[in-house]
C-alpha cells in the first residue's frame, strides 16, 4: 500500500483490487484473525443482554426520527453548543471543511496538531491539506499511528490497521522512532508508542478530532475510545477542532443510554469501552481548551438523505460489526474497497458519497448473505440498500440488461422480510453441490454458475451458515418460552 | 461565505426530508421512540455491588469494601504498594479521605508537565455502573479537572456505595442534571487492541486502577 489516501475517485474497481488483495496471503491471515477475535468478543457480549433486540429497535427508531428532523436537531446543537461558547463552522463539502480546518490553524499559528483517530477527516482527507499547508499532523491513535508512520492506509473503521501483524509493526516502529532495540509483544510496542506521543501530548496545543455523536439538547460532543490519546487530545490543547458529518447529531442525552450500550459491545465486543468523553463548549473555569470549533460538514450526506431506499445509510455509527461479519471483507480485507469505509458499510456509503459517479462496483462487493444487517446495532438493512444502488448502477448504465433484470428480481426479494429469509434458505440447499470443506470443516465455494460466476472468480465464498442468526434466535426464543423461562 | 454554507445545507436537508414541522411535534415524534429495553436494576443493592467488583476486577483494577474512617489508612497502604509517593487531588475531596502520610498536591490549575511529574490522582466520583464496569467522572468539587485524572499513571477512586446503579439507562437518568458539565467515563485502564487483538492495558491513560468502595458514604 502506497502513501497514497484510499480516493474512491481513483481507486482500482473493486474486482480489480479484491484481486491483487488476494493475492497476499499474510494480509488475508491478520484480517482473518482479527475479525475473527473481534466477531467472538462481539458474541458473548451481545449474548449477555436480554434486552439487546429492543436497544437495536429503540437505536434505530432514534437514528430514522433524528434523519426525520436533520434540521430541527442540527440547529438546536448550533445553539447549544454556541451558548456553551463553541464555535459552529458549516461546510458543504469535502473542500469546504478543510479550508475551514487549515484556516483555524494557521489562525492559531500552529505548525504542529495532534489528532484523534476520525473517519470523518480521513474521509476528507485532511491530513494531507494540513501537510501541504505545512503543518504536521501527528495521529495519536495506535493504530492510526502505525498506518501513518507506515505510509499505510485504513483498512477497517474501529481496528484500522487489523491488516498488520506485530513483526511487521515492530519493523515500522523502529525505523520510524529511530528505535535501536525493540521487543515485538504487543506490550513492547505499546509502550514504544506511549513514549513516542506523551511528549507530543504536553507540547502541541492544537488538537484535531472527529465525533461520535453530537447532542442537540445540550450541544454537547461525545467521543467514545479506548487508549486515552482521546481524552489527552480533547484535555490538554489550548484549542480544539472537531469535524463532524451532519449525520452524527442525536436528540437528547438520555438517547446515548442506547447507542452508548450498542456502540461498544458492536465495535470491540466490550461492555463498555475504556472512555466515554462528553464535553459542552468552553469551560469557563479552565477544565479543557479554551477555544473550541466544530465543523458541521454535508459532504454529500444530504444526498443519502434525500434518497428515501438510501437513507437508512445515514443511520450507521460507525461501529465496524458489519465489517466483520462481512465474508467478502474477511477475505479482501479493507483496501480493495477503495475508500476509508470499508466492508458492507463502505459497500453502501462510498458510492453514496460519490453521488454513484465513482465506486460503482461497491454495491456488488457483497454476496448479499445479510449477516451485515444480523449484526447492525441499528438495524440497517444492509442487503436492500444495495439492491437498490445496484439498481441504480444499472438504470445510470440502461435498463434492459441482463444484469438489470436480475438485479430487479433481487430487488423484490430483498423488500419483502418473508421472501428473503426464504431466499436465505434456499441459498443453502442450492449452493450444497458446490461446497467443498477446507481443513477445518468450513464451507467453501469455489464456483457460482451463471451470473454470479463473475464474483468466485476472484474470490471463495464462505458457505451460507446452515442456520441464520434469525433462525437461530427464533428457535432459542421458542425453546426458552417451551423450558418456562 | 460561512453563513452561506450554513443557509445552503439547511436548504438540502429541508429538500430532502421534505418537512419542517414546529418543535413540539418534533418532541412528540420523539417521545413516541419505542424503549422497551431495561431502564431499571433487576439486582437488589448488594447484588448490583457485587456486579461492580465483578467487572472492576475483570478490568485488573482491585476493589476494597472500607468503611469511610478506614478510607485514609487503606489509600495510603495502596498507593504505598504501588511505589507512589506525590500524588494531585482535586479541590473539594474531603481531607479526612487522603492517603495518611502522602503528599498530597491540591490541583489549582497544574500545568500538563507538571501533573506528568506526579505520581497517581486519588478522586472521588459521580456514579458507577456495575452491569459495564464504569465509573463517571464530573467538572465538580472532588473530582476536578479531566486533566488530572488523566495524565499521572495511577489513579485511586473512592466510590460511595449509594453512588451505583445497575444500567446504563440509570446512570444516564441521574447524570441528566448535569449533562452540560465536562463528563468522564472510564471503564478499567486505559487500554488497546490494536495490535492482533491482543488487549494491552495502559497506553495513554492511567496504567494502574484502585477503586474504594465506601459503604457509609454520603447520601445522595
Ligand atoms: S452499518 Fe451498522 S454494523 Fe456497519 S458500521 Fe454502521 S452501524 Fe455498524
Amino acid at each position: 500500500m502506497s502513501g497514497q489516501p484510499l480516493d474512491p475517485r481513483t481507486a482500482p474497481t473493486f474486482p480489480a483490487a479484491a484481486r491483487a488483495m488476494l493475492g497476499d496471503t499474510q494480509l488475508r491471515k491478520n484480517v482473518r484473525h482479527a475479525t475473527g477475535v473481534i466477531q467472538t468478543k462481539r458474541a458473548r457480549v451481545v449474548e449477555e443482554m436480554p434486552d439487546w433486540q429492543e436497544l437495536r429497535e429503540s437505536g434505530r427508531q432514534i437514528r430514522e426520527h433524528t434523519m426525520r428532523h436533520l434540521d430541527h436537531y442540527l440547529q438546536q446543537f448550533e445553539q447549544n453548543c454556541t451558548r456553551a461558547g463553541g464555535v459552529v463552522h458549516w461546510a458543504r463539502d469535502a473542500e469546504e471543511a478543510r479550508r475551514i480546518v487549515v484556516g483555524l490553524v494557521q489562525a492559531e499559528g500552529a505548525r504542529e496538531v495532534i489528532k484523534i483517530k476520525s473517519m470523518t477527516t480521513e474521509e476528507i482527507q485532511l491530513n494531507k491539506a494540513l501537510e501541504a499547508a505545512g503543518v504536521h499532523p501527528y495521529e495519536t491513535d495506535l493504530a492510526e499511528l502505525i498506518i501513518q508512520l507506515g505510509q499505510d492506509q485504513p483498512s477497517h473503521i474501529v481496528v484500522p490497521a487489523l491488516h498488520k501483524n506485530r513483526q511487521q509493526i515492530r519493523e515500522i516502529f523502529q525505523r520510524e522512532m529511530h528505535l535501536g532495540t525493540l521487543g515485538e509483544s504487543p506490550q513492547d510496542l505499546a509502550d514504544a508508542a506511549r513514549r513516542f506521543l506523551r511528549e507530543k501530548f504536553l507540547r502541541v496545543k492544537t488538537g484535531v478530532s472527529g465525533a461520535n455523536f453530537l447532542i442537540a439538547e445540550t450541544g454537547g460532543v461525545c467521543i467514545v475510545e479506548s487508549e486515552g490519546n482521546g481524552r489527552m487530545c480533547l484535555t490538554l490543547p489550548e484549542t480544539l477542532i472537531t469535524v463532524a458529518g451532519i449525520d452524527k447529531v442525536v436528540p437528547t442525552f438520555k438517547d446515548l443510554e442506547v447507542l452508548l450500550q450498542l456502540l461498544p459491545r458492536s465495535a470491540t465486543g466490550e461492555r463498555m469501552n475504556p472512555y466515554n468523553s462528553i464535553w459542552t463548549g468552553v469551560d469557563a473555569d479552565g477544565d479543557g481548551p479554551r477555544r473550541f470549533h466544530i465543523v458541521l460538514m454535508d459532504n454529500a450526506r444530504t444526498e443519502i438523505l434525500a434518497d428515501e431506499e438510501g437513507r437508512q445509510t445515514l443511520h450507521c455509527i460507525r461501529c465496524g460489526a458489519c465489517q466483520n461479519a462481512c465474508p467478502v471483507y474477511r477475505q479482501t480485507g479493507g483496501h480493495a474497497y477503495g475508500s476509508v469505509y470499508a466492508g458492507p458499510i463502505g459497500a453502501i456509503l462510498t458510492p453514496q458519497l460519490q453521488v454513484l459517479n465513482h465506486a460503482q462496483t461497491l454495491p456488488y462487493a457483497s454476496s448479499l448473505c445479510g449477516a451485515c444487517y444480523e449484526v447492525c446495532p441499528v438495524k440497517i438493512n444492509i442487503p436492500e440498500v444495495l439492491i437498490h444502488l445496484r439498481n441504480k448502477v444499472v438504470r445510470k448504465k440502461g435498463p434492459l440488461t441482463p444484469e438489470a433484470l436480475a438485479m430487479r428480481a433481487m430487488g423484490l426479494v430483498f423488500r419483502s422480510e418473508r421472501r428473503f429469509r426464504a431466499a436465505q434458505r434456499m441459498g443453502r440447499v442450492a449452493e450444497a453441490p458446490l461446497v467443498r470443506k477446507d481443513g477445518q470443516g468450513q464451507g467453501w465455494i469455489g464456483w457460482l454458475p451463471g451470473l454470479l460466476g463473475g464474483w468466485t472468480q476472484v474470490r471463495d465464498l464462505q458457505a451460507m451458515p446452515q442456520q441464520s442468526f434469525r433462525e437461530w434466535w427464533e428457535q432459542r426464543e421458542k425453546s426458552e418460552v417451551s423450558r418456562g423461562n | 461565505m460561512a453563513t452561506d454554507a450554513r443557509e445552503a445545507v439547511l436548504t438540502r436537508i429541508r429538500a430532502a426530508t421534505g418537512n419542517a414541522p414546529e418543535t413540539r411535534a418534533v418532541m412528540q415524534e420523539w417521545q413516541g421512540i419505542r424503549r422497551q429495553y431495561r431502564q431499571h436494576a433487576a439486582r437488589d443493592h448488594e447484588g448490583v455491588l457485587e456486579l461492580l467488583i465483578d467487572r472492576l476486577r475483570d478490568y485488573d483494577a482491585t476493589v476494597q469494601r472500607v468503611s469511610r474512617d478506614e478510607v485514609s489508612a487503606v489509600a495510603a497502604r495502596l498507593a504505598a504498594a504501588r511505589g507512589i509517593r506525590r500524588m494531585v487531588v482535586p479541590e473539594g475531596l474531603d481531607p479526612a479521605l487522603l492517603p495518611a502520610g502522602l503528599a498530597c498536591e491540591t490541583d489549582r490549575g497544574l500545568s500538563a508537565e507538571e501533573l506528568d511529574g506526579l505520581d497517581g490522582v486519588m478522586t472521588g466520583c459521580t456514579l458507577a455502573i456495575a452491569e459495564t464496569g464504569t465509573i463517571v467522572l464530573q467538572r465538580v468539587a472532588g473530582q476536578g479537572r479531566r486533566a488530572i485524572s488523566l495524565v499521572p499513571d495511577y489513579h485511586l477512586c473512592v466510590v460511595d456505595e449509594a453512588r451505583v446503579v445497575e444500567t446504563v439507562p440509570e446512570a444516564m437518568a441521574r447524570l441528566q442534571p448535569t449533562a452540560a458539565l465536562a463528563t468522564t467515563f472510564f471503564s478499567g485502564p486505559s487500554a488497546t487492541a490494536d495490535i492482533e487483538m491482543t488487549r494491552i492495558k495502559g497506553v495513554h491513560g492511567p496504567r494502574f486502577l484502585d477503586v474504594l468502595l465506601v459503604r457509609d458514604g454520603e447520601r445522595l
